[in-house]
């Protein structure tokens, strides 16, 4: 318990204490030590959540179980790295005039409030708290991604701030509903929103209102998940923050959005056999993975590049969630964490590449392999995973997700592997030049801080080769979780 | 059933629906931003008086705290701040046109009410409480701030679309379940007081980044060839 508590406190303690202090030179380095300190306690947590089973905190405030401790050991986990990245690369920001003091407070301090809020979303019980920390996160990221106060960053962040509003108000309007039904089977009982009394009685909720209710919510999730049609924020904001929130936006925000689309699946499912929620999430989820593969070829800038990566990538997770069945949801839960390793990885690396070429724009960036090999090689290898390439992870999570659809649905195998191979030649068509073309005069190599990319790499390349055997019963007893059936 | 069957407090329940549904109709037409400013906390006071309500007739007195808050908050805070914000941005006098024609718009608004009725049905059928004909309302009042959003063009107008949409919300908790537990209310009340803090911070940047408040000036970021 002990340890839950601790791993929400680091975070908020750092936000108030980076409030404070956050210009300092010395302060990147605070915010690592937080974040290292976050991790730790989490690896704690981890470790007695396996152990023992479930935790329900005494106030039956927190609770957490196999499926969202690994989330918070991987958002820990990419926290950390990310903030080890950070500290360099926004001294050189400030080096370069792009962002003065009180901003650099504002954006450490945010930092740690992301950070918490979305620990606070995936170890909650209440249902409408889930809601409040997911709205919370929104407001964190919000002037984060403004940060460097262009016109483009500023549009970038109204949009975000309005399109998740509005957003995300239709999944209150949901959970409204989800609390009506529950109120009819515990009537006037303070506890109907806690996920801990819902999920046993799951099967009594009324039918009509969950299926309702479950429109609202996959529309307002979906939008922070970044589903096809309401994804129009994600590039923006993606883009044109700063690269360590790119890489925490893209690599942890949009699972904390499909975790709780997922809750409530689990929450919808035994009261409606006819498998609406599914189906719903197989529909949008293919609709983003096509689109999104398709939009890949049209961009010009690296970051909305990668961007459009995420909303694929998002999108075959909701598909798998959405067909269910053991198989699909141990590899869509696997993709959740090599996702966000090598998304946040690449995320870190395009930084490095946009400090080289002093640009993000895809046409100008040359010859990186030929200006700093290492930079270079690790961009080239993070999109070859990122693509799907054996023998990295995502390619295990996705043939794990293609053999359960061809189980399920084969017909739909069809459009998947379409969409995996446009999708490859949209990253390929902009990565060759990138990485072998000529370099053009003046671009010089950038102190890189490659390390955290290397781990994240060497992680999923090890999940791709061998997935040691405590992650598999770990996440099998996740997917025991979410749809009553284990794979082993 | 009749209106004038029913006991006296749900026959106010739904006036006082109805009439918080008319000022969303009002926020959707208002062109002067300090009147679209009343209307809102109006809409606010109309809120209130309907929590004060539910409250004292259902007997859950944490309802009282919400309504207090809904005081506070979208009466007092969110109408001055938004007010002091017009004075000091200088833009009190400027009136928009509401983009696509305000009389299509209206029609738009009230198909949107219609629909809102359609999506209601099951729930009407189900619902024990005295308040069921208003979950339908408090849709629409939420359907009708979107619309508010996507049809305006100021920014501050946005924003009380924006918060129109919150009132509908918390209508809908009050009227459908009596207000959700304490701990959720507090959590959102505190996210949207952030919310609305944040917007007056965004309105300075904007202005700063494109010498208006008008967004459809923000239009830099396009997909694709630039």
């Amino acid at each position: 318990m002990t340890a839950l508590y601790l791993t929400l406190l680091f975070p908020l303690a750092g936000t108030l204490l980076l409030a404070v202090i956050g210009h300092w030179r010395r302060a990147g380095m605070v915010n690592t030590l937080i974040t290292v300190a976050t991790f730790a306690c989490a690896v704690r947590l981890a470790l007695e959540v396996f152990n023992r089973g479930p935790l329900l905190s005494p106030g039956k405030m927190f609770y957490v179980d196999a499926f969202n401790v690994y989330l918070i050991l991987l958002n820990t986990l990419v926290g950390m790295t990310t903030a080890i990245f950070s500290d360099p690369y926004m001294a050189h920001e400030v080096a370069i005039g792009r962002v003065d003091d009180g901003r650099m407070r504002l954006y450490h301090a945010m930092f740690q409030g992301f950070l918490l809020t979305m620990l606070v979303a995936l170890s909650t019980n209440n249902l409408g708290l889930l809601w409040v920390a997911v709205e919370g996160v929104t407001l964190a990221t919000v002037l984060l991604v403004s940060l460097y106060r262009t016109p483009e960053s500023i549009e970038a962040g109204w949009k975000y701030f309005i399109l998740c509003g509005v957003g995300i108000a239709q999944a209150l309007f949901g959970t409204v509903l989800i609390y009506f039904a529950a109120e009819r089977i515990l009537p006037g009982s303070d506890e109907s929103l806690l996920w801990s009394v819902l999920y046993s009685r799951a099967s009594e909720l009324e039918p009509t209102v969950l299926s309702l209710a479950f429109v609202f919510l996959l529309v307002g999730y979906g939008t922070k998940v970044g589903l096809v049609p309401l994804h129009n924020w994600l590039p923006d904001a993606h883009s044109e923050g700063p690269t360590p929130m790119s890489a925490i936006l893209s690599g942890l925000l949009l699972n904390i959005a499909l975790y709780a689309l997922v809750r409530f699946k689990m929450l919808i499912d035994p009261a409606l056999p006819g498998g609406l929620p599914g189906k719903m999430m197989m529909g949008f989820g293919l609709l983003s993975f096509t689109v999104a593969a398709l939009l890949l070829h049209r961009q010009r800038d690296v970051k909305r590049l990668f961007s459009y990566s995420s909303i694929e990538h998002m999108g075959l997770m909701t598909f798998a969630f959405g067909l269910g069945g053991p198989l699909a949801t141990f590899g869509a839960l696997l993709h959740m964490i090599v996702h966000s390793l090598t998304k946040s990885a690449l995320f870190v690396t395009v930084g490095h590449v946009a400090h080289v070429a002093g640009t993000q724009s895809m046409d100008k960036i040359r010859g990186l392999i030929h200006t700093q090999p290492l930079l270079g090689w690790t961009f080239l290898i993070g999109t070859v995973a990122i693509a799907g390439f054996p023998p990295f992870g995502i390619f295990t999570s996705e043939f794990l997700l293609f053999t359960a659809t061809m189980k399920a649905t084969p017909w739909l195998v069809i459009p998947l592997l379409v969409g995996l191979c446009i999708a490859f030649a949209g990253l390929f068509r902009h990565l060759q030049l990138m990485v072998y073309g000529d370099p053009p005069a003046g671009q010089t190599p950038v102190v890189a801080n490659i390390w955290p990319v290397i781990l994240h790499l060497a992680l999923v390349l090890w999940l791709g080769v061998a997935i040691p055997d405590v992650l598999v019963r770990w996440l099998d007893q996740a997917t025991i979780l979410v749809v009553g059936k284990g794979v082993l | 059933m009749a209106l004038a069957q029913l006991p006296m407090t749900e026959q106010w329940i739904l006036t006082l629906a109805a009439l918080i549904l008319f000022t969303s109709f009002l926020l959707l037409a208002q062109a002067r931003l300090i009147t679209l400013i009343h209307t809102f906390a109006w809409q606010g006071v109309l809120l209130c008086l309907a929590t004060v309500l539910v409250a004292s007739t259902s007997g859950r007195h944490h309802l009282f705290i919400s309504a207090a808050m809904t005081l506070v908050l979208k009466v007092f805070f969110i109408p001055w701040q938004l007010r002091r914000l017009v004075v000091r941005l200088d833009i009190r006098r400027e009136v928009e046109t509401v983009g696509g024609g305000a009389s299509l718009v209206m029609i738009g608004a009230g198909a949107l009410t219609l629909f809102s009725y359609y999506v209601a049905l099951p729930i009407r059928a189900l619902s024990l409480l005295a308040t069921r004909n208003t979950i339908a309302v408090s849709l629409a009042v939420i359907l009708i701030g979107m619309l508010m959003i996507i049809t305006r063009r100021k920014a501050v107008a946005q924003v009380i679309g924006f918060m129109s949409m919150e009132n509908g919300l918390f209508f809908a908790a009050v009227v459908a379940t009596y207000g959700m537990p304490m701990v959720v209310e507090l959590g959102v009340a505190f996210d949207v007081l952030v919310a609305a803090i944040l917007f007056g911070i965004f309105f300075f940047h904007i202005r700063a980044g494109i010498g208006s408040l008008d967004v459809d000036r923000l239009n830099r970021l396009r997909e694709g060839d630039k």
